[in-house]
């Protein structure tokens, strides 16, 4: 059976070249970065050729750049190591759909005597800017607002944001969570005016289990992981520098790759959008078209059918799709995003998110093609 | 044959997909998730869930997890507070195989493309030789009559019956545990959930409602009407309960014999006058597995999960909307409004003929 993946906001496929940087770096001899000898010497250049690279993506210094494991560590540094640097009477705010790793560290920077504000979005999903200004007080000390969001690839006026929190509460930090836009945007461009930036390797082509949190010099940052002061005393523990040569890589081929890879695939996404529209009745793009959204999603609302039965029939005919958040034990949760968007829960329940990456072709799209609407009728024939 | 294992993460249904795989089936695991709060009934939590995955895991087979979680609340949780609110005793493991289990999750089965449902109830469905005519699905105890379930599926007709399957039910609970343990099964030695999943022991039925309703307290009267003390939550004493009713002044015990929720009092007696010799079925509430009784025939009731089973004889009861009048052979404990009797036939007790509600 062939496997036809459109779950890449989910996870993206180790790259080959990915695969081979990382096994380089065991070929040799491999120290702990932070000492003299000479396979310690080998870790830290290669640790801090790394570093450079990552750096370059985002158009930072790089030392503004801190290797954490992951996407999700970087969220947790970003929010609460910001909020609990200040003072006691902070508020950190945050638009209504963002990831559970920002929205989950704002919930416990609360339980640790901070306040914090959620951010209506209208009914795209895009961050409410007079809510926000509305919100912006001297207290606020964080405003997250990721780049573009995971499940629906819409992406967020960040240069906007900014410019407001400039404005109206100049000592307030700008975090975006840049972990789905990587692939997709120049993100040196799109993040620039922001103080923290996240990145996760898995969603760009490398390995699970590294990421990097961007930290622009002028903020003050409590630790979350304390230790032997590595990173700059920002984020302890001997770091993995088989990672972050893997999300390095990663990166190098995203940005070497991405000015051909944005048409291409947003062409195969249009194309897969309007043959499954044609095809399946009452399906519709719960994103209007008009609205800026990253090349590789599209987001369906299809009445008549549930997630979980679609994402099962279409899993057992290798095509691979996804439907939402998940919880602790696997399965799918109503999407927090689509409630902030207004989408009433009856066609919030069948709604199903495909993502295409750079490896994916025009027949993965004629497979899916040929296996959708199908796959929906089925299951909406009555019994 | 393509089988849908419902897996609870307990040795039971681990089993039950065990002995399909064996026979060479195609099978997929599923686990519902059905309550999203806080459960230490070792059923259905987050730890059961991997229990279950790992034993798909074992057994080679693909294992998905469903959330019906706002179906649950709607159709076996919000009636269980406001039946409790009516003065009745709802059975939510009645409801939550009436309504989720063979009526929800069958119907995904379906659609999904599978040929059977299968669950690690103890109970067995059989049916007489097909080519002889009798084409009827029959639903019977299962071999092990300690923990046989079928009073807990004894609402199944046709429609669901000819659907499932139950692999189980030809084992006692030793041969299931044994079977696990020779396959070396990670639930083998897990103990059995035995109460309500969404209510966790520390809390009890008392402290689960006491967060959803109000419970009144109610002055406990004798038949003379004469004060007897009081209780501090009507809703949740049932007729026939002696626990908390004391003594009479004769020194023996109290039972309740009538609850009234809206008056707020509960009235006791001695034993003999809370036994009662009949109960009324509510003819909405009345399902068959083949065909109704006709009026007069002879039964054999059971009125809870592992009760005694009474031979009874089953009439149209008086009032004018069909329902049913179960007269007892002998004097019975109550059964109390809400309550499932489950009927089986009376020259084949251990074949389940049908189930009402007690009105």
């Amino acid at each position: 059976m062939t496997t036809t993946y459109l779950d890449h906001a989910a996870t993206t496929p180790l790259r080959a070249e990915v695969a081979a940087a990382m096994a380089e770096v065991h070929a040799g001899p491999l120290g702990n970065p932070t000492g003299s000898h000479p396979p310690a010497q080998r870790a830290r250049r290669l640790l801090e050729e790394a570093r450079d690279e990552v750096a370059a993506f985002l158009g930072r210094d790089p030392g503004d750049v801190v290797f954490t494991s992951g996407g999700t560590e970087s969220a947790n540094l970003a929010v609460l190591g910001t909020a609990e640097a200040a003072l006691r009477d902070a508020v950190v705010l945050y638009s209504a759909v963002e990831h559970p790793a920002v929205r989950e560290s704002a919930l416990a920077a609360v339980a640790a005597g901070m306040d914090m504000r959620e951010l209506p979005v209208d009914g795209h999903g895009v961050v409410d800017l007079s809510a926000l200004e509305r919100a912006l007080s001297s207290r606020a000390v964080l405003v997250a607002v990721m780049t573009a969001n995971n499940e629906t690839g819409v992406v967020q006026p960040l240069a906007d944001v900014v410019e407001a929190v400039r404005r109206r509460a100049p000592r307030a930090y700008v975090f975006t969570d840049a972990v789905q836009a990587a692939p997709w945007l120049d993100l040196a461009d799109a993040t620039a005016g922001a103080d923290l930036v996240s990145l996760s390797a898995h969603k760009v082509g490398g390995p699970v289990g590294t990421g990097a949190l961007a930290v622009s010099p002028q903020v003050v940052l409590a630790p979350r992981q304390h230790g032997g002061g590595q990173e700059r005393e920002r984020r302890s523990g001997t770091q993995d520098v088989v990672g972050a040569v893997g999300l390095a890589a990663a990166l190098r081929l995203v940005a070497a790759e991405r000015p051909a890879a944005v048409p291409r695939v947003a062409a195969l996404r249009d194309r897969l959008s309007e043959g499954l529209l044609a095809a399946i009745e009452g399906a519709h793009r719960t994103v209007p078209a008009g609205v800026a959204v990253l090349p590789g999603h599209l987001h369906l609302c299809l009445p008549g059918v549930e997630r979980e039965e679609l994402l099962v029939a279409l899993g057992a005919e290798g095509v691979c799709v996804s439907g939402g958040s998940s919880c602790a034990s696997g399965a799918l949760e109503p999407s927090p995003v689509l409630a902030a968007m207004g989408v009433a829960p009856g066609l919030a329940a069948g709604a199903v998110r495909l993502t295409l990456g750079y490896d994916t072709t025009d027949e993965d799209v004629d497979r899916a093609l040929a296996v959708v609407p199908s796959v929906v009728a089925a299951l909406r024939r009555p019994a | 044959m393509r089988v849908l294992v419902a897996m609870s993460g307990g040795v039971d249904s681990s089993v039950a997909a065990a002995l399909l795989v064996e026979r060479g089936h195609e099978v997929v695991g599923a686990t519902l998730k059905l309550w999203g709060g806080p459960s230490d009934s070792g059923c259905c939590s987050v730890a059961d869930v991997d229990d279950a995955r790992r034993v798909a895991q074992q057994l080679g087979i693909d294992h998905h997890v469903f959330n019906l979680t706002e179906e649950f609340d709607r159709h076996v949780v919000a009636p269980y507070v406001g039946e409790h609110a009516r003065g009745r005793t709802p059975n939510p493991c009645i409801e939550c195989n009436r309504s989720m289990k063979f009526d929800r999750l069958l119907g995904r089965s379906d659609r999904l493309g599978f040929d059977r449902l299968a669950t690690g109830h103890h109970a067995r469905v059989t049916r007489n030789d097909p080519r002889g005519g009798d084409s009827v699905w029959h639903l019977r105890r299962g071999a092990d009559a300690a923990k046989d379930q079928s009073y807990v599926l004894s609402m199944l007709g046709q429609d669901a019956l000819s659907r499932v399957e139950f692999p189980v039910g030809d084992m006692t609970k030793d041969e299931v545990r044994a079977h696990a343990h020779r396959l070396g099964l990670r639930t083998a030695a897990k103990p059995d959930s035995q109460d309500v999943c969404f209510i966790r022991d520390a809390e009890g039925r008392q402290g689960f409602l006491s967060g959803r309703m109000e419970l009144h307290a109610a002055d406990v009267v004798d038949s003379a009407g004469r004060p007897a003390g009081s209780v501090e939550a009507v809703e949740l004493v049932t007729v026939g309960q002696r626990r908390g009713m004391g003594h009479g002044t004769d020194g023996t015990r109290r039972y309740v014999t009538h609850v009234d929720v809206s008056a707020r009092r509960v009235t006791v007696g001695s034993a003999a006058d809370a036994m009662c010799s009949a109960v009324v079925l509510a003819a909405p509430s009345m399902t068959w597995v083949d065909r109704p009784l006709p009026a007069g025939a002879r039964a054999v009731a059971q009125v809870s999960a592992h009760g005694r089973p009474a031979g009874c004889t089953v009439e149209r009861s008086d009032t004018a909307n069909g329902d049913l009048l179960v007269r007892f052979d002998a004097p019975q404990r109550p059964v109390a409004p809400g309550q499932t009797v489950a009927l089986y036939d009376a020259r084949d007790p251990d074949a389940v003929i049908g189930a009402g509600i007690a009105a």
